[in-house]
């Protein structure tokens, strides 16, 4: 038997004798034989020691952030996660317990979830936030969807050409088979106001990003003045890290924000999981998908965390439900809890500021390089665009040879920009490894031939 | 479980109750119905002017644990909706005959649709009929 | 012990900040003024980390966990979270890696998605696998949308209709619509299967597929579910695998091999990914050769004559599910349990779970009727009926099994079973503890039978007592209000009565 299975053989043939059988073969008598107890052709099982050895080889096969310089991000970032989330993320109370159904004794998942809400209402400026979604990308979905059946008879959603790829990807995936339109970024290289231009009586909603993929800042106030007028809502996609420093999308109009959690306290690992952030005005409430925690008081009248407008929801709602979410993300939104909780208004903003300062600087000394040119039409935050008379992937090749990992190559995504590179500059990026970035990229610059 | 059926209302099957005469009709949910349902935390009402065809669902109410969609018992427009249950959905579990009545239609055929609805008596023979079957 | 632990933010001090940061080493760029935030982050909380530790520590506290106690919350699959996987998820080769990384320097990672897309693939006779869906809802989806990407090239595409057995999970019909389907609910048989009448009569010409989830939710294997299938595949619907209670099977049966087409794997049910809390999962999927080319992508390739591994996108993919490539975190824990257990470890773990799934049964069916008279699978669903006390409630039952020291079992599902208690075990759970829980269930009979008022009050012995649901409801308060929680304390001045000790409140 296997080290996590807690009997003995005796025990387990008592319980045999208590139900009546001689074998526990015979409990799965219901299976049809033919198909019964097939011989699966897996790998040999591993010790502890030998599996931890394997996964040691095979994480070394990984040029992860800790082993190169990255400037990589484009929806993915290398922030800082102080020790402490991760101590306190590992406490079994929270990891091995699931969705807070009983209320007695799950107030401490409760009430993280409760502030979770609250902190990400202060910063979104919105009036009440889920209890996550899988990523940004499912969260920008499900708001497409929640405006769809919030306004009546409007079936069409602009979409801007800077929204994160994968996440106008998703979006399509989403909405198939439910009869919207999905528009607004057949041309890449469309500015905002191109966007704003198709706005008409038919618009449940534009979808904007900010900072957007490109890294560039917008302005919401203007965008949400002209889709409220024709009556449709505005959902932003944001950078939870930017909201330290820059415009708050409630106050700027935003009806419904959304965004990817990661960079709060959330590790890269390949992908997942992240955090989908999601939060409304208050009269969107009721259409709202995902699990909503609420303040209330127990039979003493103490004051207690429960599930609450569960309605909406499918264990009770089923085909009538908001959404068909269940299992969300709860780990990584206590993740970004804690992490929010010790950064605090100074932290929040602080780490904005460093980010800002450090990719400024980073643009400017790129853009003393000859052959490379910074691409930021207007304000950006923590990424901007480099262009390059060379491909990027040659230009990434030298630079892992370097020990670097380069920008994002936005040519398939972005082919108006020719051969361009999105980098990012974090708070993890210190002006030494700016330098060093730089210093490579004239070295490459200089020996161009090898390219 | 008792509950009470006034004899001065019709009833649905599936439960709402409609007053027999004036202009407008009152429409709410029986006392049996809101039993069933607990303690009612919300209640979405139609908007006045719009149109319903009879079984046609115009509004939810719901308890904790169970939403309930509420359909028209009769065809016609609605004229006025109970907008006290907003702020006070409880007042449907405290006084469903009265004060915690749904929304008031302007029926457009009532002479015919009076024939579907059930009086109280059989109202309460349907109720059994459907309890029995769980 | 004293846990009661105020809203952090009224631990807020103002000038405090709870991380070492570094310092701006660069020249100050200047900052576009009118995109500034300007209200200066109000109700932020600012609290040192000492506090912040505290008070994570502290609340937690509060909560019941695995590593705490027996917790058989049915179709929840909570079993034990093995420490290894903590470990390999965080090492930085996988913690640390980008998600954008140059798949040829991400080998390691897309070797083990590989592998376990192909262990997956054999574990339930299934011939591709794709990781990318984030739990079991987003697995349903996927395959709901697969489903109608299939019958559209098939030149089918009024095929509308998803087909859900009155005890399916909320997922299954929410899901359908999502996809724009129309769900049409099945009959349940008298002996917990799938009723093969109801069944045909709902089958056409619309028919997309069928829903089912087998073991079901009732803990029962279909006795028909061949024949199920090939009335589903005769109709020229799909059949869709629920693997929600896909621990009762491994090395038992394999889904593939009874007619289904495509399923999904709860990575954090199944394959133990720890449930976080409520999340997060994965909710990989398995299909046939013929549905193939309509999964998600990215999926992870061996090249041909290499020893190289890349990303893929199927051809007529129904697109991504989410950014990137899938729950890697899950991924990799799950590929470690596999890994460690090895075929013959697999298999144990549902013997073991079906064994100790159906000894609760025989030692409570005489006190708790059981909803379905045969062997069950990896759980076993029971009545909260009790013949001597008419007046207990399922409910009442659940909280008071909280005062023994157990987490509730899953009540009132599935809702085609009046007072549900449905227990799942799972397969770590030891004989001693589950004696002691089948001692509670019994005794809270007695109890009800003496004295309804002992079930009616519980728990007396939690952090809290049962809390007012349908306050919450009727006046949500979603974040913190200083002025709302001033009215809440006010009301636990006028709750308080005078037996209660003198404590603090909170």
């Amino acid at each position: 038997m296997s080290h996590y299975i807690s009997n003995t053989d005796e025990e387990r043939a008592a319980m045999l004798d208590a139900i009546g059988i001689g074998d526990v073969k015979e409990l799965f008598d219901v299976v049809p034989a033919a198909v019964r107890f097939p011989q699966l052709d897996l790998p040999p099982a591993l010790s502890e020691a030998e599996i931890m050895r394997q996964l040691g080889r095979l994480g070394r096969l990984n040029s992860d952030t800790q082993s190169t310089l990255s400037f990589l991000g484009a929806g993915a970032y290398n922030h800082f996660v102080p020790a402490a989330v991760d101590a306190l993320l590992r406490r079994a109370e929270y990891y091995t317990a699931y969705t807070p159904y009983q209320p007695e004794i799950a107030q401490g998942t409760l009430q993280a979830i409760f502030e979770y809400q609250s902190l990400l209402c202060a910063l979104t400026g919105m009036d009440a936030a889920n209890a996550s979604h899988y990523d940004g990308a499912t969260a920008l979905a499900e708001a497409a969807i929640m405006a769809f059946t919030s306004v009546r008879n409007k079936r069409t959603v602009l979409v801007a050409p800077t929204v994160h790829p994968h996440y106008r990807a998703t979006l399509r995936t989403y909405t198939q088979g439910l009869g919207l339109t999905i528009t607004g970024d057949e041309d890449t290289g469309a500015a905002l106001d191109d966007l704003l231009a198709q706005i008409d009586g038919n618009t449940a909603a534009v979808i904007v990003q900010t900072p957007d993929f490109l890294g560039q800042l917008h302005d919401l106030k203007p965008i949400a003045d002209k889709i409220h007028a024709a009556g449709g809502l505005l959902i932003a996609s944001v950078d939870l890290v930017a909201l330290g420093l820059f415009q708050n999308p409630g106050t700027a109009g935003a009806d419904i924000v959304t965004g990817e959690g990661q960079g709060m306290g959330i590790s890269l690992s390949y992908g997942g999981p992240y955090l989908g952030i999601f939060a409304s005005k208050h009269q969107y409430l009721r259409r709202m998908p995902g699990r909503l925690v609420g303040a209330t008081t127990d039979m003493n009248g103490d004051v207690g965390y429960v599930l609450t407008l569960q309605t909406r929801e499918q264990h009770i709602r089923r085909e009538k439900a908001t959404s068909n979410i269940c299992t969300n993300q709860g780990l990584m939104a206590l993740a970004a809890t804690i992490h929010m909780s010790l950064l605090g208004k100074a932290g929040l903003r602080k780490v904005a500021e460093i980010c800002y300062h450090r990719a400024h600087y980073a643009a400017a000394e790129i853009a003393k390089i000859p052959g490379f040119e910074v691409v930021a039409p207007g304000p950006f935050f923590k990424e901007f665009v480099v262009s390059s008379i060379h491909p990027i992937e040659g230009l990434n090749t030298a630079l892992a040879g370097m020990g670097i990992q380069g920008g994002y190559d936005l040519s398939a995504d972005y082919p108006h920009l020719g051969n361009a590179m999105l980098v990012c500059v974090t708070e993890m990026n210190t002006k030494e490894d700016i330098d060093q970035f730089v210093q490579a990229l004239r070295t490459i610059w200089e020996g161009r031939s090898d390219l | 479980m008792a509950y009470t059926t006034p004899d001065n209302l019709l009833y649905a099957r599936t439960h709402e109750w409609v007053t027999t005469d004036g202009e407008e009709l009152t429409i709410g949910v029986s006392d049996y119905a809101q039993q069933a349902l607990g303690d009612v935390v919300f209640v979405e009402l139609p908007d006045v002017g719009q149109k319903l065809s009879k079984g046609q669902m115009f509004g939810v109410v719901e308890s904790v644990k169970a939403a309930s969609d509420v359909y028209a018992p009769v065809n016609g427009e609605v004229v006025a909706v109970n907008e006290a249950l907003l702020d006070a959905p409880e007042t449907l579990n405290s006084s469903m005959y009265e004060e915690g009545w749904l929304v008031k239609i302007r029926p457009s055929n009532f002479a015919e649709d009076r024939a579907t609805l059930l009086d109280a008596a059989a109202y309460e023979k349907h109720v059994a009929d459907e309890a029995s079957k769980h | 012990m004293n846990t009661f632990e105020p809203p952090i933010f009224e631990l807020s001090g103002p000038g405090k900040c709870g991380v070492n940061l570094p310092t701006v080493d660069v020249p100050l760029a200047e900052l576009p003024q009118e995109l500034l935030r300007t209200d200066d982050l109000a109700g932020f909380p600012e609290l040192s980390e000492t506090e912040v530790t505290r008070h994570f520590t502290r609340i937690s506290q509060r909560n019941f966990c695995i590593d705490t106690g027996m917790y058989p919350l049915g179709s929840c699959t909570m079993k034990y979270n093995p420490k290894v996987h903590e470990a390999a998820a965080r090492l930085p080769g996988f913690a640390a890696l980008h998600p954008l990384t140059d798949p040829a320097h991400a080998q390691g990672a897309l070797w083990i998605m590989e592998q376990l897309q192909s262990m997956l693939a054999e574990i339930s006779g299934f011939d591709a696998v794709s990781l990318q869906p984030a739990a079991g809802a987003q697995g349903e989806f996927t395959g709901i949308l697969v489903f109608r990407a299939y019958h559209h090239a098939q030149g089918d595409p009024e095929r509308v209709e998803v087909l859900c057995p009155d005890s399916a999970h909320g997922t299954n019909p929410a899901t359908a619509a999502m996809v724009g389907m129309r769900v049409v609910e099945v009959k349940t048989d008298h002996n917990g299967n799938v009723d093969l009448d109801d069944l045909q009569s709902k089958l056409g010409p619309r028919t997309a597929g069928l829903m089912l989830t087998n073991p079901n939710t009732l803990g029962l294997f279909d006795e028909h579910v061949q024949q199920v299938a090939e009335l589903v595949h005769g109709a020229g619907g799909l059949m869709y695998g629920d693997g929600a209670n896909f621990n009762a099977i491994l090395g038992i049966v394999r889904p593939g091999d009874v007619g289904f087409d495509f399923m999904h794997y709860n990575l954090h049910k199944t394959f133990t990914t720890p449930h976080g809390g409520g999340g997060p999962g994965c909710g990989a999927v398995g299909c046939k050769t013929f549905l193939e080319d309509y999964l998600p992508g990215p999926r992870v390739c061996h090249v041909i004559d290499s020893d190289k591994f890349e990303l893929f996108t199927p051809p007529h993919s129904i697109g991504r599910l989410k950014a990137f490539h899938g729950n890697f975190g899950m991924i990799i824990r799950a590929w470690v349990y596999i890994r460690t257990l090895g075929a013959a470890g697999l298999r144990e773990v549902s013997e073991n779970a079906v064994l100790n799934a159906n000894y609760l049964r025989v030692k409570l069916q005489d006190l708790y009727p059981v909803a379905y008279d045969r062997t069950c699978m990896h759980e076993v669903v029971l009545k909260g009926q009790l013949r001597d006390a008419p007046a207990a409630k399922t409910l009442d039952i659940a909280k008071r099994l909280i005062d023994y020291g157990f987490h509730p079992p899953t009540v009132y599902f599935p809702i085609s079973v009046p007072e549900a208690i449905m227990i799942e075990p799972t397969e770590t759970e030891s004989k001693r503890n589950m004696d002691a829980f089948i001692v509670a269930m019994r005794q809270i009979v007695a109890e009800a039978v003496e004295d309804i008022t002992i079930l009616k009050q519980a728990p007396t012995t939690a952090p809290l007592r049962r809390l007012d649901e349908v306050g919450a409801a009727r006046k949500p308060i979603l974040k913190y209000d200083p002025v709302k929680f001033q009215e809440l304390r006010r009301s636990h001045a006028a709750a308080t009565s005078d037996e209660q000790p003198e404590r603090p409140t909170y």
